[in-house]
């Protein structure tokens, strides 16, 4: 049984090519992600996963003399068509990175940028947002007597979280996140795991990650990639426990990367 | 090493702390020469008369030296010229860094800062054949040497300081500050607004005092082009006399020695203290910046 008929799919990655200037960073990638699981990418460094995950909401455009080349449906629909507008896949596509990245403003006004920007006006929705979102992402009993209080002086951890709730606040449908726990410690890590499981039940998740092991507790299915092009795809149980593809192994059982 | 080596090496190194001391202690001297000679003045007047007086007839008899309408005409030229330049000098700032190619950008940045090199005395010339009449005949003034001359000439000379020294406040800005906003599904517009506007304010705020400092110390641009009258201005279309430029246009015939002679002086410790204080106020936040 193909496992596109026991999930919904959620976004679907079709023939893509994608260049910086002249070097192709991903080749012909063909790649399904479902509805309210987690889908880990793992790979050595340089494979392409962070261009991959960037590409989902469109944050490569930021970079001059890059290129794209075939499509990236968000539920049927092109994210790169013409008349798609990209401030609406961002708001739909929400995006944790890799450095915790709160902006130099109070954590109230962290929260309530996303919804500013969306045009919300109504002060008491912005607040029930902003406390939801905090509620979410389990930061509500740290901050919630010092809400005015600057973002930076909270710990990378803290951080890390505040950037999810910040995502949430939006009320994405799926949510990036860009190797989340790069530079947390153990326990913050654990939290933000924890979280990540937490979330996928009502969100869709594509994560990038570096550590194996992390990609085994949160994800449901991995994509392994490696110097551009999608080698395998599974889901996770299969992944880790019996790869088809002799590369996967040997990266998985740390032959290289 | 050698012992030629080690004498050099001695020879060298105090050089050098002479050099640099050297440039420490001209300006220590500057500022004593300054203060003797200014502080003499105030034995003959009182500060009060002095800073308050509203009429400046330093050759009639008796002699008034009252430089408010002095300081009046600096604070009315430099207010003007900030309108000015403020908004078109953080405009152009937020264009060359976030908005314009990277091979334009380069242009756009020497450009500007060429601008700085242009002499003052050219930049007053040109605004008295080209500025002057027509501010004369927009509106319908019996001269066009007035504040308002002044000041749009000034403003193109601090806009070179406020747009580099912003620009550089802008480019500063870490990129996921940016990345964060557009992520959250802001247009570029809201993210230069609301994120980078507010990360870089520190450094735009020193660029615009430093800018400032410019506009304040500047002479030769203003006596050309403001009218030179020491008369308490009422409006921008009037002429008004700065600070700056009673300086040169009187130390030439001041006798030395004299209550006047010392009088400029004087005016040239209020400037001092003016350049002094927007300076130090810069320089507050440029080291917020750093840290």
């Amino acid at each position: 049984m193909n496992i596109n008929d026991c999930f919904n799919c959620r976004i679907r990655v079709e023939n893509v090519n994608f260049y910086y200037a002249k070097s192709q960073a991903l080749k012909n990638i063909n790649l399904d992600m479902f509805n309210n699981n987690a889908t880990a990418i793992i790979g050595p460094s340089g494979c392409g996963k962070s261009t991959f995950i960037r590409l989902l909401n469109r944050m490569n455009e930021l970079i001059p003399n890059t290129n794209l080349e075939g499509k990236i449906l968000l539920d049927g629909k092109d994210i790169n068509a013409i008349d798609t507008d990209v401030v609406e896949i961002r708001q739909l596509v929400g995006m944790v990175f890799q450095k915790p990245n709160p902006f130099p403003k109070s954590i109230y006004n962290n929260l309530s940028y996303g919804l500013e920007v969306k045009g919300i006006k109504d002060k008491h929705l912005i607040e029930k947002r902003i406390i939801e979102s905090l509620k979410k992402s389990v930061l509500w009993d740290e901050v919630k007597d010092r809400l005015h209080d600057n973002a930076l002086r909270l710990s990378g951890g803290q951080q890390q979280r505040l950037c999810i709730a910040r995502c949430l606040a939006v009320e994405p449908e799926v949510i990036l996140f860009d190797e989340p726990c790069a530079s947390l410690d153990p326990i913050s890590t654990a939290k933000i795991e924890e979280l990540i499981v937490e979330l996928k039940k009502n969100y869709t998740i594509v994560i990038v990650t570096h550590n194996m092991q992390q990609a085994a507790r949160v994800s449901d299915f991995t994509a392994f990639f490696l110097l551009g092009e999608l080698i395998e795809f599974g889901t996770t149980e299969k992944i880790f426990t019996s790869p088809k593809n002799k590369k996967t192994e040997e990266y998985l059982t740390g032959r290289f990367g | 090493m050698n012992k030629i080596g080690k004498v050099k090496e001695f020879f060298i190194e105090k050089l050098i702390v002479i050099c640099g001391s050297l440039s420490i202690i001209f300006v220590i001297l500057i500022f004593i020469f300054l203060a003797r000679e200014g502080l003499t003045f105030f034995k003959y007047e009182s500060i009060k008369d002095f800073i308050f007086g509203r009429n400046w007839y330093p050759l009639s008899n008796p002699a008034r030296f009252g430089v408010l309408p002095l300081i009046l005409g600096s604070v009315m030229v430099t207010l003007g010229a900030m309108a000015i330049s403020i908004p078109l000098g953080v405009a152009c700032a937020f264009y060359i860094a976030e908005i314009v190619n990277p091979k334009m950008k380069d242009i756009l940045k020497t450009g500007i800062e060429l601008l700085a090199a242009i002499p003052s005395v050219v930049i007053g010339f040109v605004g008295m054949v080209t500025l002057v009449p027509m501010v004369k005949k927009i509106f319908h003034l019996p001269t066009g040497l007035t504040a308002l001359s002044g000041s749009i000439m000034l403003a193109f000379m601090a806009m070179p300081t406020i747009v580099s020294i912003a620009e550089d406040a802008i480019t500063a800005v870490p990129k996921r500050y940016k990345e964060a906003a557009l992520a959250l599904g802001a247009t570029h517009w809201q993210a230069i607004y609301k994120v980078i506007l507010v990360a870089a304010a520190p450094g735009i705020f020193a660029a615009i005092m430093l800018g400032i400092g410019r506009v304040i110390g500047e002479t030769m641009a203003v006596m050309m082009i403001t009218g030179n009258a020491a008369v308490i201005p009422h409006t921008l279309l009037e002429p008004v006399r700065t600070l700056t430029a009673t300086i040169a246009a009187e130390m030439g015939e001041a006798i030395r020695g004299s209550n006047h002679y010392y009088a400029l002086y004087a005016v040239g410790i209020i400037l001092f203290i003016i350049t002094f204080v927007i300076n130090f106020i810069a320089d507050i936040f440029l080291h917020r910046i750093k840290k």
